[in-house]
């Protein structure tokens, strides 16, 4: 099963390189990784997105506590969450399909982040779901380059 | 005052009671052995490789508790601590590892003798440093001493360019650590404690599995209360070798690939098993699918990541060994008459099973290499630290020598490292200058950090080396002769040296026997000269270690020697495609 660990970490050279290490020295899959830093400069947010049964996520969140330079970790997929990705799509549609672009860019609130005299870059936010469904829809009118962030994502507070 | 970053690290270092450092000097750590040169109270123990060094730092940790600490310089200094890094980290043993490194400016250059080992050693080492400014130099010394000695405990290497060794900034050793990503367990759940006891008390067939955690916290002496008290049968992993006394009466000796026939079919038949400090490595568990397929299981272990990782857990306990067993001992004691009436039938099953497989062997007329180690253990009375190498030695000692004592077995474990023994032992040596140390080796082995003679000689170190010369890599052969149809295809060592003359060669005392009736003559002789010694005993070249359970079974699926085992049974060396004519054998065995 899929699952998001959210791991705060020290902002510390090193440190990506270390958790990024864990996963591959131990065969555990990362499917997507982000790293920012936090309001507190010295504290790095992770989200990792990896996959596997109960018993390596387990040996997952226990490795993942026990490196040093880790400060908390959170399965975010045992939590209310909200999760989001962004995705820069570069189009180069013929001219026919210019307006068809705009169109689908609206319907999945992109913005046009540049233009040119061939390509629309269009920026989309939103979850798995709603990127791989703006790129099936663009496909066919003629993409240049995609590049996705991976996710982040945060817990909801709980209500009341 | 201001001190330069040479004599930051030799003040912290004294700070933090540091007696010997293992190392070799090199480019970068010039400024370094400077300032060693004129300090009293650190000595600086020069071995012949680097490697040596740190196995020599390594076993001084085990043998004294303390950690140990190397230094070496940049690149292939570095990278030669590699091994020894990695058999510390394996085995959870404290050892602060000093490397040398390029200037801060060159770093990444690709400069003369540089060599990422921060990046290197990431994976083996409990953690590491690279200092970058020599104001954060003090402070990152106590805390390599700070992780690699408390939680689980680790190898730690500190990374020191040459520029931070020279440039100067106030001294000012920090009094404790304050890391918030680092807070290990030290105090198990009360609750589940409780749970733990209640199972002991309900359980028919209890069997508990000492690892090394007993060792590390030093809880010996409260797992013999807890055995004791419960009449519970112990075995030992073979890290854990030496936490209950081996000849006690519910000691089991030690379980798993090679371990005694009754701790196995304990383990495999019991109800609760009680694991302390261990972590189901595969040589205990064997086929993980049938492990005590009837058992409970109670985890015990500072490190929560050894819990639930190869076996399922129903009780788990995070926490210091030693802790944990006051508490639970405190539990068990509360809840009163705690010996379940069934306990004498398990402990009687398990005698019948000990009459029914004893650990033995047969000597004949060829020195067996079980015989070496018996012999040993009768003439110390088991007062000696044993350090052994890797493979059939390291078995054998394991099995044939009962250790009363924790910190008194020194082995490389979860790595396996050849080559471990001879330097572990010496570090072992300046641990305990008054003790009877030896090193139980292979002739395999032996030369993998043969050089490190010198170290002993030049500090005239009573190191007694046994090398169990049969001539071949043992186990190897032992695999190849069991499951490949006897193809001994590159363990025949033929072209091992005349290690009497090694030894002499070195300045050390060489000593050989012959025939079982010299194998007494040659251990007391090795205790009498209190020098480095070589005692090379002539082995049996076909024997094997038993019981053994092959890769892949359960641990009841046990392989015994065979009753019709042909005795002295002829070894044919495709090298020289003869049969062995070893060169120690033939000078006076005239095969």
């Amino acid at each position: 099963m899929r699952h998001i660990i959210s791991v705060m970490v020290e902002n510390k050279f090193g440190v990506l390189s270390r958790v990024s290490g864990l996963f591959s020295g131990r065969g555990y899959n990362i499917e997507s990784i982000s790293v920012g830093q936090t309001l507190d400069p010295t504290v790095s947010q992770m989200t990792i997105v990896t996959s596997g049964d109960d018993n390596i996520i387990e040996q997952i969140t226990k490795q993942l506590n026990k490196l040093l330079d880790v400060i908390k970790v959170t399965d975010l997929t045992e939590f209310d969450h909200v999760e989001r990705e962004m995705m820069l799509i570069k189009v180069q549609p013929k001219t026919e399909h210019r307006a068809e672009t705009l169109r689908v860019a609206e319907i999945f609130r992109g913005v046009i982040v540049d233009s040119s005299a061939k390509t629309y870059t269009i920026q989309v936010t939103g979850d798995e779901k709603k990127l791989d469904a703006i790129i099936d829809l663009l496909k066919p009118l003629g993409i240049k380059e995609v590049v996705r962030t991976g996710k982040v994502a945060i817990a909801r507070e709980a209500k009341s | 005052m201001k001190l330069s970053g040479a004599q930051i690290l030799i003040e912290s270092l004294r700070r933090e009671g540091v007696k010997y450092i293992f190392g070799y000097p090199g480019g970068v750590v010039l400024n370094i052995f400077d300032v060693l040169y004129d300090e009293k109270d650190i000595q600086l123990i020069l071995t012949r490789h680097e490697q040596g060094a740190a196995h020599a730092a390594d076993g001084y940790a085990r043998a004294s508790g303390k950690p140990g600490v190397c230094l070496v310089t940049s690149g292939p200094g570095a990278t030669n601590t590699v091994t020894g890094i990695a058999t510390a980290y394996m085995d959870s043993i404290p050892m602060v590892v000093l490397t040398g490194q390029v200037p801060t400016m060159l770093i990444g250059n690709d400069a003369f003798q540089e060599a990422d080992i921060v990046g290197i050693t990431r994976p083996c080492t409990k953690y590491n440093f690279l200092v970058k400014d020599v104001s954060d130099l003090a402070r990152t010394i106590k805390e390599a001493f700070y992780i690699a000695s408390t939680g689980r405990p680790g190898p730690v290497l500190v990374d020191l360019p040459k520029d931070i060794t020279v440039a100067k900034a106030d001294f000012k050793y920090p009094e404790k650590v304050e890391l918030r990503s680092y807070r290990p367990t030290f105090k198990g759940n009360l609750w589940q404690i409780k749970q733990a006891a209640d199972a002991i008390s309900k359980s028919r067939k209890p069997v508990v599995i000492a690892g090394g955690g007993v060792i590390s916290s030093g809880a010996a002496a409260e797992l013999k209360e807890f055995a004791e008290a419960a009449k519970l049968p112990v075995t030992m992993t073979m890290m854990g070798l030496g936490g209950f006394p081996g000849d006690h009466k519910l000691s089991l000796g030690m379980l798993g690939m090679h371990g005694t026939y009754f701790a196995n079919m304990a383990v495999h038949e019991s109800d609760l098993l009680i694991a302390i400090g261990m972590r189901f490595d595969d040589r205990v568990t064997g086929r993980v699918e049938d492990f005590a397929p009837g058992a409970k299981i109670i985890h015990i272990d500072i490190d929560p990541t050894s819990i639930r990782k190869n076996v399922r857990v129903d009780v788990p306990i995070v926490g210091d060994v030693k802790n944990v067993l006051k508490d639970l001992n405190k539990a068990m004691h509360d809840a009163g008459e705690h010996v379940n009436p069934h306990r004498k039938v398990w402990l009687d099953r398990i005698e019948d099973w000990k009459a029914e497989h004893p650990m033995d062997y047969e000597q004949g007329d060829v020195i067996k290499p079980q015989f070496v180690v018996e012999k040993i253990y009768e003439i110390t009375k088991g007062d000696a630290i044993i350090a052994t190498e890797v493979g059939q030695n390291q078995m054998w000692a394991a099995q044939f020598f009962k250790y009363k004592k924790p910190r008194t077995w020194i082995s490389s474990g979860g790595l396996g490292t050849m080559g471990y023994g001879f330097p572990a032992a010496i570090g072992a040596q300046f641990a305990f200058p008054n003790k009877l140390v030896f090193d139980i080796a292979g002739d395999g082995s032996i030369q993998m950090n043969i050089q490190e003679l010198s170290t002993a000689v030049l500090h005239n170190l009573p190191v007694k080396v046994a090398i169990l010369n049969n001539c071949f890599l043992g186990m190897v052969r032992q695999w190849q002769e069991l499951f490949f149809q006897k193809r001994y295809s590159s363990t025949c060592l033929t072209g091992t040296p005349d290690f009497v003359k090694v030894a002499e060669a070195y300045g050390a005392v060489g000593l050989r026997a012959q025939k079982p009736s010299d194998v007494e003559g040659v251990i007391r002789e090795a205790i009498k000269v209190k020098r480095p010694t070589f005692m090379d005993f002539v082995c049996d070249q076909t024997e094997k270690v038993y019981p053994m359970v092959p890769a892949g079974a359960a641990i009841n699926e046990m392989l015994f020697r065979p009753p019709d085992c042909p005795p002295g049974e002829k070894l044919i060396c495709k090298t020289v495609k003869q049969e062995l004519k070893c060169r120690c054998v033939r000078a006076k065995r005239g095969m």
